[in-house]
C-alpha cells in the first residue's frame, strides 16, 4: 500500500470572515494523496480548485479542519516553518507567469536552491544544467525567460518546481495556455517525472484527454469532492 | 549568475538591472543630490579654511590686557555711603602687572603654543608736511611672528624690526608718499620722538588695519610710549582654535588680566560662520530628504510591478524576510552607486569652480579641500538614506500575500 503524502480532513475556507459577505468556498473537504500518486484535478470556474489547491500547496490556510503533510499538522506552524516545508517539500507550476523575467531559464531553475542556504552551492549551477537537460532545454539555458516560447517556459517551470527534490508538484492548469503539441509535450514531461522519480503531482486542467491519463480524477463542485 | 553570492544580493542586482531606465533615472535623481552636498560642503570648508587663516594669522588668538582701571571710592569710616553715580577714570596706557611672570604661566600651559608681550599706543606718522595718527606696536619679532605673521603679508622690503626700523600698512606708506627705506618720524604724546626706517610695507587686505598698522621693535616701543621695561597685552596662540574662548575665560580666572578670544572679538564672522553651517545643513537635510522620497517612489512602483514575481519566490519557500532584505538590498545599492556618481559630480564642479572663481585680487576664492572623509561620510549617507527610503516598500512586498500577489 503506497504511503501517505498529504491529507485533508474537513477542510474548510470562508473568504471575509465575519463580515456580512462572508462567502464559504470550500465545505468539509476531505482528501487524502500519497507518494507516487499522479492526481487530475478538475471542475467549473468558481468551483474552489484553485483555493484547493493553495491549501494544499500552504500559501493559504484554511478556515477550519487540518492539513496533514506527512503526518504533520501544518494548522499549527508559524510563517518560518510553513515556508520552510513549503520550500522543501513542494513545487509549483503556474498557469500565468511562469518564470521570472529578470533572470535566464538556468538562473529561474538555480532560484530554489538559491534561496535554500543549505544548498551545497557548488552543486547549483550543475543540477540547474541537469534539471534544463531533463526537460530537453539545456541549450537554451542562457535565454532570458521572455526570449522563450510559452511551452518552453512551462517545461523550465517544471524544471524549476523539481529542483528542490519535492515530494509533490501543484500543477496550476499548466497547459492551460499551450498548443495542442506543447500541452502534450508538458504533460509528458510531468508524467515521466512522477513515473520515474516518484515525485506526486495534482494537475489542475480542464482538458479531459489528459485528466484520463492521470491516476485519479477528482472533481470539485460547488467546494465539495465528488471523486 | 554568481552562486557564490546571497540570494537577496543576486535577486536585488538583477531586479534593479531588469528595470534599467528606472534605475539610471534613480541614481541620475540621486547623483544631483549628492553632487550638490558634496560641492556645497567643500567649497564651504574651503572658504571657512580661508577665512580663518586669514583672521587667525592677522590676530592673536588669546590677547591679555590689564584690566579696566575703576574709580576707588575713599570713605572717611563705617556707614559711609558712596555717591550713586562714580564718574568712570580715563583709561590710561600702563603696562600689566607682573607680565613677566604671567608670561611664564602661560607658557607653561599645555594648549598654548606661543606667547609675545607687545606694546601698543598711539603715535603720530610725521613725513614731510603730511602727518597721521596711528597704532604703534612694540613687538618681539621672534615670538609675535609666530602670532601675528607680519613676514606673510609684506608686500615689500621685509619684516625686519632692529631698533631702528618700522613696518607700516601700505595705506600709511600711500598717505604719507614714504616706501621702503625712507625716514620716518615717530611722535608720541609723551613728547618722545625717533626717527624710524620704513623696513617694510605690509597688506593685511583690510584698508583701515593697513592706514594704521605699524610695527617697532618692543625697546623701541617702549621707549616711544614712555613704558620701559612695560608692556601692555601678551599675545597668544593655542593649539585648538575652537577652544580659545574657553581658555581665555581659564586665564582670566586665575590672573588679574583681561583675556580676550579672537572667537569673542570677531563675534560677527562667527555669526556668519554659524549662519552659513545652518543654510548649508539645511540644504543638505532637504536634499537628503528628496533623494529618499525619489527612492521610496521608485521601490513602492517596483513592488507593484514584481507582485507577481514576489509570490514566485514566496511559493519557491523564500521567507519574508529574505523577500524584505531584496528590496532594502536595492534601496542601498540605489543609494550607494548614486552617492558615488554624485560625489564624482561634485568633485568635478568644485575643481571646474575653483579653476574659474577667483578674487579680486587673482588668487583663488578658497582653497581647494577635497577630503576623502567627506567623500566616505556622504556614500555612507547616502546608502542609510537608500535603506531607510526602502524600508516602507520593503515592508509591504514582505507583507504580500502570495496568493494575492500570483494572482496579480
Amino acid at each position: 500500500m503506497a504511503s501517505e503524502l498529504l491529507r485533508l480532513e474537513k477542510v474548510c475556507k470562508s473568504y471575509n470572515v465575519g463580515l456580512p459577505t462572508e462567502t464559504e468556498v470550500l465545505h468539509d473537504v476531505d482528501l487524502r494523496l500519497d507518494h507516487g500518486e499522479f492526481l487530475a484535478l478538475m471542475g467549473p470556474s468558481g468551483s474552489g480548485k484553485s483555493t484547493l489547491l493553495n491549501i494544499v500547496g500552504l500559501l493559504d490556510r484554511p478556515t477550519s479542519g487540518r492539513l496533514l503533510i506527512k503526518g504533520e499538522d501544518t494548522s499549527a506552524l508559524g510563517d518560518a516553518a510553513i515556508t520552510h516545508l513549503r520550500g522543501h517539500t513542494i513545487g509549483f507550476v503556474f498557469q500565468y507567469h511562469l518564470l521570472i523575467s529578470a533572470f535566464t531559464a538556468r538562473e529561474n531553475v538555480m532560484m530554489p536552491m538559491l534561496v535554500d542556504r543549505r544548498f551545497p552551492s557548488a552543486e547549483i549551477e550543475t543540477r540547474a544544467q541537469q534539471l534544463l537537460a531533463q526537460v530537453g532545454l539545456e541549450k537554451f539555458a542562457n535565454n532570458l525567460a521572455n526570449n522563450m516560447s510559452g511551452g518552453q517556459q512551462q517545461r523550465v517551470a517544471v524544471a524549476r518546481a523539481l529542483a528542490m527534490n519535492p515530494d509533490l508538484v501543484l500543477a496550476d492548469e499548466p497547459t492551460g495556455n499551450l498548443d495542442t503539441k506543447s500541452a502534450d509535450a508538458v504533460f509528458e514531461l510531468m508524467r515521466q517525472v512522477n513515473r520515474e522519480a516518484g515525485t506526486s503531482f495534482l494537475l489542475v486542467t480542464h482538458n479531459m484527454e489528459l485528466a484520463r491519463r492521470c491516476d485519479r480524477i477528482i472533481e470539485v463542485v460547488d467546494g465539495r469532492i465528488h471523486a | 549568475m554568481n552562486r557564490w553570492l546571497p540570494f537577496e544580493w543576486v535577486t536585488a542586482v538583477r531586479f534593479l538591472r531588469e528595470g534599467r531606465l528606472q534605475t539610471i533615472f534613480i541614481i541620475g535623481g540621486i547623483a544631483i543630490g549628492v553632487a550638490v552636498i558634496v560641492f556645497m560642503s567643500a567649497m564651504l570648508a574651503g572658504l571657512q579654511a580661508n577665512f580663518i587663516k586669514r583672521v587667525l594669522t592677522s590676530q592673536p588668538q588669546i590677547q591679555l590686557l590689564r584690566p579696566d582701571q575703576v574709580a576707588r571710592p575713599l570713605r572717611n569710616g563705617p556707614g559711609e555711603i558712596e555717591d550713586a553715580v562714580v564718574q568712570r577714570p580715563s583709561q590710561r596706557v600702563i603696562s600689566i602687572d607682573q607680565w613677566p611672570k604671567i608670561r611664564s604661566q602661560m607658557l607653561a600651559m599645555p594648549e598654548i603654543t606661543a606667547v609675545s608681550p607687545t606694546i601698543a599706543g598711539s603715535v603720530l606718522a610725521v613725513r614731510g608736511d603730511s602727518s597721521r595718527a596711528v597704532t604703534l606696536t612694540g613687538v618681539e619679532p621672534d615670538t609675535y611672528f609666530n602670532i601675528v605673521r607680519v613676514p606673510d603679508y609684506i608686500v615689500a622690503g621685509q619684516a625686519r624690526l632692529t631698533s631702528d626700523d618700522i613696518v607700516i600698512g601700505i595705506e600709511l606708506a600711500r598717505i604719507l608718499g614714504a616706501t621702503v627705506g625712507d625716514k620716518l618720524n615717530i611722535q608720541a604724546a609723551s613728547g618722545a620722538i625717533r626717527v624710524l626706517t620704513i623696513a617694510g610695507l605690509v597688506d593685511f587686505g583690510n584698508k583701515g588695519t593697513n592706514q594704521r598698522a605699524t610695527f617697532v621693535a618692543l625697546r623701541t616701543g617702549q621707549s616711544l610710549l614712555g613704558m620701559i621695561g612695560g608692556v601692555t597685552t601678551i599675545d597668544m596662540t593655542v593649539k585648538d582654535i575652537y577652544a580659545a574662548e574657553e581658555i581665555a575665560k581659564r586665564i582670566e580666572a586665575a590672573n588679574p588680566v583681561e583675556a580676550d578670544s579672537w572667537i569673542a572679538t570677531n563675534a560677527q564672522f562667527f555669526t556668519a560662520v554659524r549662519a552659513q553651517e545652518t543654510s548649508n545643513t539645511l540644504i543638505r537635510l532637504f536634499v537628503g530628504l528628496s533623494v529618499a522620497f525619489g527612492i521610496a517612489a521608485v521601490l513602492v512602483v517596483s513592488v507593484i510591478q514584481r507582485s507577481k514575481d514576489i509570490g514566485i519566490l514566496r511559493a519557491m519557500g523564500t521567507s519574508r524576510g529574505q523577500i524584505l532584505r531584496v528590496f532594502l538590498l536595492q534601496g542601498g545599492l540605489l543609494g550607494f552607486v548614486g552617492s558615488l556618481v554624485g560625489a564624482a559630480m561634485g568633485a568635478a564642479a568644485l575643481i571646474y569652480w575653483h579653476s574659474i572663481a577667483r578674487q579680486a585680487d587673482g588668487s583663488e576664492l578658497f582653497p581647494l579641500i577635497l577630503e576623502r572623509r567627506l567623500f566616505i561620510l556622504t556614500a555612507l549617507l547616502a546608502t542609510v538614506t537608500g535603506l531607510l527610503a526602502a524600508m516602507a516598500p520593503a515592508v509591504r512586498a514582505a507583507r504580500l500575500d502570495p496568493v494575492v500577489a500570483i494572482r496579480g
